[in-house]
């Protein structure tokens, strides 16, 4: 033994029958290690930048970093979907609380403005989706749930009455409290917004919901060019990636500078009334004080700040 | 807590500044008001505070008929009311559009008991008239219709009622309404029946298919 000490380099020539299994294990190990991980390292370099995968929760953006978000996100549109777009980051307005009222003495189901919200949204172009569904109820029921959202004959037909469904913007929102990453929140204006960058999709929000006002975004949304709505929020309309969750924004690229949303637009009756709940003058204030409104599942406790009248 | 509490003391100042600030344009704005104004905008509503217009759309005056010919130039020649209505003395017997012989013939009149004299002017057939016999012109076709209408008027007054297009926030941007006339036909108010679009395409409405189950 003290001879073996005293050799010097090489030592290969007298290498051990356990160093040699050890180095074999090693490598055995390591080559399964990288054949585990590589679908991982496949799918972050395929279509994941470092960039996306380092990016921080909306509201830990720094200064600054926000910009570069917005440009990289601007980039990848251009990229991927051919198209020039604007993505903005409107903040709340002090003051500003949007609530919306709809009335369904003359809502006549033309579902005009689940139309407007899949073009202004864009939403997959072959799923067809909306973050309004219409439901075609029968007269003297309120149970939305036994609503029909596929009907397809002329309306408005005498024995029914419709009922278009979005999100409420609850006030105290189940799908908030079950997210188990914070990437949905309601911010100051009464909005529940998702950070599409920060979902992980696990659809315990579309689950929560009891006005199944969230939709899960099952493949990357495919949109032509040319129907690409350019006006984009971060928090809104931008095109979402595939695997996360998306959901009525009451417009908010749109009415957090002051104008109406696409749905509202859209509606040839004026069966919709959008506002600011804290604004005496408001629209949606006189509604509030001078019709009967009421909320849908009003026991659940969720405050929603969507509100339905009759007229009669 | 304390950054709770930094927010609300902030919304304090704003609140202490704004509420006068708000309080002064209100009192200038009832001033504003109080002047006499126009008959023809009386029905548009103005928040107190707003810098930007609400336009209503109105008509652009008398209607025509078209004759079925066309002029020298390929245009079509129409005809004004008072074109026929000076020589043809008014006949206050006929009530609903089918009656009619010369012209106006396939005219679908469903408006309760209205008669045709009920709206029209015997005496000026480019104007209206009101229930009192007042004449009032056809760009302020929703003064006449709100005569009856009066729950949808005021509806229309607080924004509750009609299609409308533009900014909510007057002090960032104007708004655009409909009139009455816009969607309800004078003479069959009743808003037609039309086929919905956009049929939604849930995966949940979609019947399962082999494709979707499990295996």
């Amino acid at each position: 033994m003290s001879d073996q000490q005293t050799t010097p380099l090489p030592v290969l020539n007298n290498i051990s029958r356990r160093t040699a299994i050890k180095a074999a294990g090693a490598t055995l190990g390591a080559l399964a290690f990288a054949k585990a991980v590589s679908p991982l390292v496949e799918w972050a370099s395929a279509d994941t930048s470092m960039d996306e995968m380092l990016q921080r929760h909306y509201k830990e953006l720094g200064p600054g970093q926000m910009d570069k978000v917005i440009a990289r996100l601007e980039e990848d549109a251009k990229e991927d979907y051919g198209a020039d777009v604007t993505i903005t980051d409107a903040k709340p307005t002090p003051g500003v609380k949007f609530a919306y009222a709809l009335n369904l003495s003359v809502c006549i189901g033309c579902r005009r403005c689940a139309k407007a919200c899949h073009e202004e949204n864009n939403h997959d172009r072959a799923s067809g989706n909306s973050y309004i569904r219409v439901l075609e109820m029968s007269k003297g029921s309120m149970d939305m749930e036994k609503g029909t959202a596929d009907y397809d004959h002329p309306i408005p037909q005498d024995d029914k009455f419709y009922m278009p469904v979005q999100c409420q913007q609850c006030d105290a929102p189940p799908c908030v409290s079950v997210c188990p990453v914070e990437a949905t929140w309601k911010e100051d204006d009464g909005i529940v917004v998702v950070d599409y960058n920060w979902c992980i999709g696990c659809r315990y929000c579309e689950a929560a919901c009891p006005y199944h006002a969230r939709r899960f975004n099952w493949t990357k949304p495919e949109i032509p060019a040319e129907e690409v709505n350019p006006d984009q929020g971060y928090l809104s309309n931008r095109i979402r990636p595939q695997g996360v969750m998306e959901k009525c924004t009451f417009c908010l690229h749109r009415t957090r500078e002051g104008r109406l949303p696409a749905c509202l637009e859209a509606c040839p009756t004026g069966a919709r009334v959008f506002g600011n709940i804290l604004d005496p003058d408001s629209e949606i204030r006189w509604v509030l004080q001078n019709k009967r409104v009421f909320v849908l599942k009003e026991e659940l406790g969720t405050k929603p700040q969507f509100f339905y009248f009759f007229d009669k | 807590m304390s950054r709770k509490n930094a927010r609300s003391a902030r919304s304090w100042w704003v609140l202490s500044i704004c509420v006068p600030a708000l309080a002064v344009a209100v009192v200038m704005a009832s001033q504003a008001l109080q002047q006499p104004r126009d008959v023809d905008n009386s029905y548009a509503t103005q928040a107190p505070t707003a810098e930007y217009p609400i336009a209503i759309r109105q008509p652009a005056g008398p209607p025509t008929v078209d004759t079925g010919q066309i002029d020298g130039a390929g245009r079509p020649i129409v005809a004004n009311c008072t074109t026929c209505h000076t020589t043809k003395p008014p006949n206050p017997r006929i009530i609903n559009g089918g009656e009619l012989q010369d012209f106006h013939q396939g005219l679908v009149t469903n408006h309760g008991n209205r008669s045709c004299l009920s709206c029209h002017n015997p005496d000026d057939y480019n104007q209206l008239r009101l229930a009192d016999d007042r004449p009032v012109p056809f760009q302020d076709v929703m003064t006449l219709c709100a005569q009856c209408h009066g729950p949808q008027y005021k509806d229309y007054q607080h924004g509750a009622h009609g299609g409308m297009t533009g900014y909510w926030d007057l002090t960032r941007g104007p708004r655009a309404r409909n009139n009455c006339i816009d969607c309800h036909d004078p003479h069959a108010p009743q808003y037609p029946r039309l086929m919905p679009v956009h049929r939604p395409n849930d995966r949940f409405l979609r019947p399962p298919s082999s494709e979707n189950a499990h295996e």
